[in-house]
């Protein structure tokens, strides 16, 4: 006869109340867990989607994506005549302000040569750029169709959407949106009409430039990446970062302090979720010491009152984490942030609640087998 | 242990002390109590409160260790150095039942499965306990509220079950404390009558902790404590009637 179900089944609204509270913490739990790992996924998405061998970034810096790179734009053909290169692209990023349909959109915009690395990949409607200039293709989750023309530089030149992706954000979570590198750099260097008056009066030329942030490089199969970056890195103007060595730098530099906050708030959540289970099994244990006396007088053995314990403090942590699950896979969709919830992090979660539990429930389990037998007794 | 050694019977102490705490703050809870119990009588602990009472109970029932002298029970001696605690478990298990002053069913059991929780306790099947169980509850004259929770149990029947589950593993010996206390004096008559009937038909020695005058000459002896000391021990009228009856 399992003790501890009986005793649950008889105090089942309270137990279920209970269950639904902790499953709310634990929900949270799971949805700061899944936030990070969203981040993560998001930041590394970008670097993984080009997909190349080596980023050739401006020496001294952190790629384009964990701190501003500047090179020239002959920086590609320079390293597209390099022994063993195959493919080679110029990109830009920048982060944009604009409104389309009437509300705010906020856009990372990388520009790119078509025809060059750098594009987007795999789209789900529309088509690529077409057109050397006002094209422009965006993901899904910016909100913007096919065919809607989105205002973007100094001049509100029109940009007409002609396909789009999915799932493709930044690390903030911001959209990507892809234009010409031309239009990118007018984007990004275009001063406006009466700024460029000034300038002329002032007796200085308006600003005008064409550089990129990166070049992005694919290697002819079986060329060593070392290679190919040592000798990028002869010019002192240059250096080269590999595919894992952006990851790092994103994961380390771009989102370190997010993990380290969401990190700080999964141990104040933990320990809150023990704090709770150990009060709550702790109440629950004491309101029935006279049943757990009386069970020791009849001749129960230990394991009998410690499984009853143990048993109840699994069944609310797992039950609790059970719902915290269901309730973050069913409203995840609704978070502004992109929820991540990969079967690993859920597993190690699991874990760490079944941990929490036995620890949870040990100040009861030693008040009860400590209870003396002779408590049944009294009056 | 000392020669002197009553081998008829089931119970037998000699020479028990129990004391609480040392120095300024010792109480001699039981002072030199010998006595033996014998199979299938039915015997009365009285005294006023403080007497010792309950701490005797305590020892006979191999819950609370003596300070000095020895117990032995059914042949073996208790509290020696060879038993654990886990052994006294299991003696309470096998051969004690205990019925308390508040019936003290489990709650979240009903009155079917309070019983057969001791049975599973003892290694039963779960078949055999219900069926046991089921049997006991009839016996006391309760079992068609088997199913039934304790809350929704009157008094009476609670306490029956309470019985039931202290004879569930045919102990040797039952220990009541109080089993009268919250019962009318026609139901204490009825609750102390099926103890003499145990007694009688399971040959088991039942002790008996009692305040209850009106239930004393349900005994066949009675144990006066005071200040934990034995200071008298009779053989009841009742009990002089049935030997006179028997011869």
């Amino acid at each position: 006869m399992n003790l501890a179900v009986r005793d649950l089944r008889h105090n089942l609204l309270r137990f279920v109340l209970t269950g639904i509270g902790l499953g709310g913490l634990l929900g949270i739990v799971v949805v700061m867990v899944g936030i990070y790992k969203g981040a993560l996924d998001d930041a590394l998405r970008l670097p993984r989607a080009s997909s190349p061998d080596l980023w050739v970034v401006q020496p001294l810096t952190k790629g384009p994506f964990a701190e501003p790179s500047r090179i020239p734009r002959d920086t590609r053909d320079l390293v597209r005549r390099i022994p063993g290169v195959a493919q080679t692209g110029a990109v830009t990023f920048q982060t944009l302000q604009a409104a389309a349909n009437g509300k705010p959109l906020r856009i990372y915009l990388q520009g790119y040569e078509p025809g060059r690395l750098g594009g987007p990949s795999a789209l789900i409607d529309g088509h690529g750029i077409t057109q050397s200039h006002y094209q422009m293709v965006a993901d899904m989750s910016s909100g913007l169709h096919l065919g809607d023309r989105v205002p973007l530089g100094p001049y509100g030149d029109r940009y007409t959407v002609v396909g789009l992706t999915k799932g493709m954000v930044n690390s903030g979570g911001d959209p990507i949106a892809w234009v010409t590198l031309l239009d990118a750099q007018a984007i990004q260097f275009d001063v406006a009409p009466p700024l460029q008056r000034r300038e002329r009066a002032a007796g200085r030329s308006p600003l005008v430039t064409a550089d990129i942030n990166a070049v992005l490089v694919q290697l002819q199969p079986g060329v060593a990446t070392a290679a190919v970056a040592q000798q990028i890195e002869r010019w002192k103007h240059l250096s080269a970062v590999t595919e894992k060595q952006e990851e790092d730098y994103v994961t380390a530099f771009v989102i370190s302090k997010m993990q380290k906050q969401i990190g700080m708030f999964l141990a104040i959540l933990i320990v809150v979720s023990a704090v709770i289970i150990a009060l709550i099994i702790y109440t629950l244990t004491m309101d029935k010491m006279r049943s757990i006396a009386t069970l020791k007088l009849v001749g129960a053995p230990d394991r009998t009152i410690v499984g009853l314990i143990v048993q109840q403090a699994l069944a609310l942590g797992v039950s609790g984490f059970g719902l915290g699950v269901a309730l973050t896979a069913t409203f995840k969709d609704f978070f502004p942030r992109r929820v991540l919830m990969e079967p690993a992090d859920l597993a190690i979660l699991f874990a760490i609640v079944v941990v929490i539990c036995l620890l949870a429930s040990a100040l009861s389990v030693r008040a009860a087998v400590t209870v003396d037998p002779a408590k049944a007794l009294a009056g | 242990m000392p020669d002197l050694v009553d081998l008829n019977a089931l119970v037998e102490l000699r020479a028990v002390s129990k004391h609480f705490g040392e120095d300024d703050r010792r109480v001699d809870a039981l002072a030199d109590i010998t006595m033996s119990i014998f199979s299938g009588e039915v015997v009365g602990l009285v005294g006023p409160s403080g007497s010792g009472k309950t701490t005797l109970l305590n020892v006979i029932g191999c819950i609370t260790e003596p300070s000095s002298g020895w117990m032995r029970l059914n042949g073996d001696v208790v509290y020696d150095e060879r038993w654990l605690r886990r052994d006294l478990r299991r003696l309470r298990l096998e051969k004690i039942g205990f019925i308390f002053q508040t019936h003290n069913l489990l709650p979240f059991l009903t009155a079917s499965e309070n019983v057969m929780e001791v049975l599973e306790l003892a290694g039963a099947s779960s078949a055999a306990a219900r069926s046991r169980a089921a049997g006991l509850l009839d016996y006391l004259q309760v079992g068609s509220r088997g199913s039934h929770m304790p809350a929704q149990l009157s008094g009476g029947e609670a306490q029956r079950v309470a019985i039931a589950r202290a004879l569930a593993n045919e102990p040797k010996i039952i220990l009541a404390d109080e089993p009268t206390a919250p019962l009318d004096s026609e139901r204490a008559g009825i609750v102390m009558d099926l103890l003499r009937r145990i007694a009688s038909e399971q040959r088991a020695a039942i002790v008996c902790v009692t305040h209850d005058e009106a239930i004393f000459d349900r005994f066949d002896r009675i144990f006066q404590l005071r200040d934990g000391r034995l200071v008298s021990k009779s053989t009841t009228l009742a009990s002089r009637s049935r030997r006179r009856f028997a011869d």
